[in-house]
C-alpha cells in the first residue's frame, strides 16, 4: 500500500470510525479503527495530535519544526512518510 | 484483529484484555450447519438482562478491553442493542456489530449509528443466492444481506464482509470476493470453517480438499493483488492440512473474553464443550476477578500447563499449544497437543479426517433448539 500520493498542502482527518486517543490502563496513546488496533510511536503521537481536518500537512510541519527546532526539510519527510502509510491503511482520508 | 506488542509478555501476571465478545442471545433467524454457537443452545428466558449488560461492559472498559464485538445468534433480535451499543461507546469502547443481516433495516440501523456503533460485520453463506439459502436454511436470505450491505453503507458505516468456506462454496469463492466488492466492503474476512460443535458434526460435509485448500490460497493471493487499495482481504487458513496449529484466540485468557448469553465467562466461545472447567458467571463475579483470579482462564494460560511436545517446543509462545477445545474434541484430552501439529501424538487423527473430503458429502445437520434438523439428501 504504497504509493499513496500526499503532499504539503494535503489537509487529513480521521474518519468517523478511526479512533485515536489515550489508553489509561495501558499508560499509551492507541489507535482503534475496524478489526484493528495500532500503537503509534511518539514521533506518530505528536503529528496525529495535529491532524484535525484543517490543517495542512505544511501547516503541521512548521508547528513541529518551530516546537522542536529541527530542520523542516527533514521533518517534512518523515512526516510523510508517516501520514502515507497511515492514509494506505485507510486510518486517515484526506 | 490483529494484535500489536501493546501486550507483551506478562511480568507480573496477565496484560489486561482487550476485546470482549458480547454474545448477547442464541436465538438466529439462520440455521447454519457450522454455527459457533455450542450445540446446547441458550434459550431467551436465560439471556442476561439490560442492567447486566450495562454494568458487563463498565468492567470492560475499566479493566482495559478496547474493542467490543455485539454478537450472538443475531444480536439484532435484542431489543436493548441499542443503548448496549451507547452504553460501551459513552465508555470509550469501540463496538462493532456481528450479524447476519436479518432484521437490519434502515431505522434500525441509523439508530445503532446514532448510539455509537464504529463498524458492522455482516455474514455471507455464498455467492450462489440459492445456495447461501440452503446453508442459512432460510429462503430470501441472500437478498435480505444484499439489502442490509446497501444500508450500512448508506448509513456511512465500515462494512466487512464474513465469508465463512467450505468444500460446498469454494468453488465461487472469487464470485464471494466479487460480492464483497459489490457489496461496498472494506474488508473481507474469508474463514475457513473450525470444526467445533455444530461444524464438527458437519465435517464430513464441510471439510475441503486439499487441492481445494491450494486453489484457495493462490485466489485470495491473487485478489489481494488486484483490489489493493480497495478492498482488505483477511484469510484464516484451515488447521486440518496444516503443519503447526492455530495460535487459537492468541492464547488462553490472554487478549480475548467471551460472555455467553446467559453471562458465563469463557476464554473462548467454545471452551463451555470442556469438562471440569467451571466458568464463571458475570452475575456473580466482576469482569476483574474473572480475569485475573478465577481458575478457568487461568488453567491454560501461558506454558506452565503444556505437556510435551508443546512444553519444549520453540514455538511455544507462538502457538500457545494450538487449540484446547480442538484437543479435546479429537482426544478427550484438553491438556494434550493441539492434533493440528504434526508433532502431536494425535495427528493421525486429524490425518484421517481429511479422508471425509474425498468422499460423497452427507446432507447438513441443521442447528437448532428442538430436535436436530438432517437435511434430506
Amino acid at each position: 500500500m504504497t504509493g499513496v500520493a500526499l503532499d504539503g498542502g494535503a489537509v487529513l482527518r480521521l474518519p468517523a470510525h478511526v479512533k485515536f486517543r489515550f489508553d489509561e490502563t495501558r499508560q499509551t496513546w492507541i489507535i482503534l479503527a475496524p478489526e484493528r488496533l495500532f500503537v503509534p510511536d511518539e514521533q506518530a503521537v505528536e503529528v496525529l495530535r495535529l491532524v484535525d481536518g484543517v490543517r495542512s500537512i505544511d501547516d503541521i510541519v512548521d508547528t513541529l519544526a518551530a516546537a522542536f527546532d529541527a530542520p523542516r526539510a527533514e521533518i517534512m519527510a518523515d512526516v510523510l512518510a508517516m501520514l502515507r502509510e497511515l492514509v494506505g491503511k485507510r486510518v486517515l482520508q484526506q | 484483529m490483529n494484535v500489536p506488542a501493546i501486550n507483551g509478555p506478562a511480568m507480573n501476571g496477565p496484560a489486561p484484555p482487550l476485546a470482549l465478545l458480547a454474545e448477547l442471545t442464541h436465538r438466529c433467524p439462520l440455521a447454519c450447519p457450522y454455527c459457533s454457537n455450542p450445540v446446547a443452545l441458550e434459550r431467551a428466558g436465560a439471556e442476561l438482562d439490560t442492567q447486566t449488560w450495562q454494568r458487563v461492559l463498565a468492567e470492560a472498559a475499566e479493566i482495559g478491553v478496547l474493542q467490543v464485538h455485539f454478537s450472538g445468534g443475531e444480536p439484532l433480535v435484542r431489543r436493548d442493542l441499542a443503548a448496549l451499543v451507547a452504553h460501551a461507546a459513552g465508555y470509550g469502547l469501540y463496538a462493532n456489530l456481528i450479524t447476519s443481516g436479518i432484521g437490519l433495516d434502515a431505522e434500525r440501523l441509523a439508530t445503532l449509528r446514532d448510539a455509537g456503533l464504529e463498524h458492522v460485520q455482516l455474514s455471507v453463506q455464498d455467492a450462489d443466492p440459492a445456495e447461501g439459502d440452503r446453508v442459512a436454511r432460510r429462503p430470501g436470505s441472500q437478498a435480505e444481506k444484499r439489502r442490509a450491505a446497501e444500508r450500512v453503507h448508506a448509513a456511512g458505516l465500515p462494512l466487512t464482509i464474513n465469508a465463512v468456506v467450505h468444500r460446498q462454496n469454494l468453488a465461487r469463492l472469487e464470485a464471494v470476493i466479487e460480492l464483497a466488492v459489490e457489496f461496498g466492503a472494506e474488508r473481507l474476512e474469508i474463514a475457513h470453517v473450525q470444526y467445533y460443535g455444530w461444524a464438527l458434526r458437519n465435517r464430513a460435509a464441510l471439510l475441503p480438499t486439499r487441492e481445494q485448500l491450494a486453489a484457495a490460497g493462490n485466489l485470495v493471493e491473487a485478489a489481494r493483488a488486484r483490489l489493493a487499495g480497495r478492498l482488505v482481504i483477511d484469510y484464516v487458513a484451515p488447521d486440518y492440512y496444516a503443519r503447526r496449529p492455530k495460535a487459537c484466540m492468541a492464547g488462553w485468557g490472554r487478549y480475548f473474553l467471551n460472555v455467553t448469553p446467559s453471562g458465563k465467562a469463557l476464554p473462548c466461545h467454545a471452551a463451555e464443550t470442556l469438562p471440569g472447567l467451571r466458568f464463571p458467571s458475570v452475575a456473580a463475579m466482576s469482569l476483574r476477578a474473572i480475569w485475573y483470579q478465577s481458575e478457568a482462564f487461568a488453567r491454560f494460560r501461558g506454558t506452565d500447563w503444556m505437556p510435551d511436545p508443546c512444553r519444549s517446543c520453540d514455538r511455544r509462545e507462538i502457538d500457545w499449544g494450538g487449540c484446547r477445545c480442538q484437543a479435546f474434541a479429537l482426544t478427550g484430552d484438553a491438556a494434550r497437543a493441539d492434533p493440528a501439529c504434526a508433532l502431536s501424538p494425535d495427528h493421525r487423527l486429524v490425518v484421517a479426517a481429511r479422508g471425509e473430503a474425498e468422499r460423497p458429502a452427507p446432507g447438513f445437520f441443521y442447528r437448532s433448539y428442538a430436535a436436530p434438523v438432517t437435511e434430506p439428501v
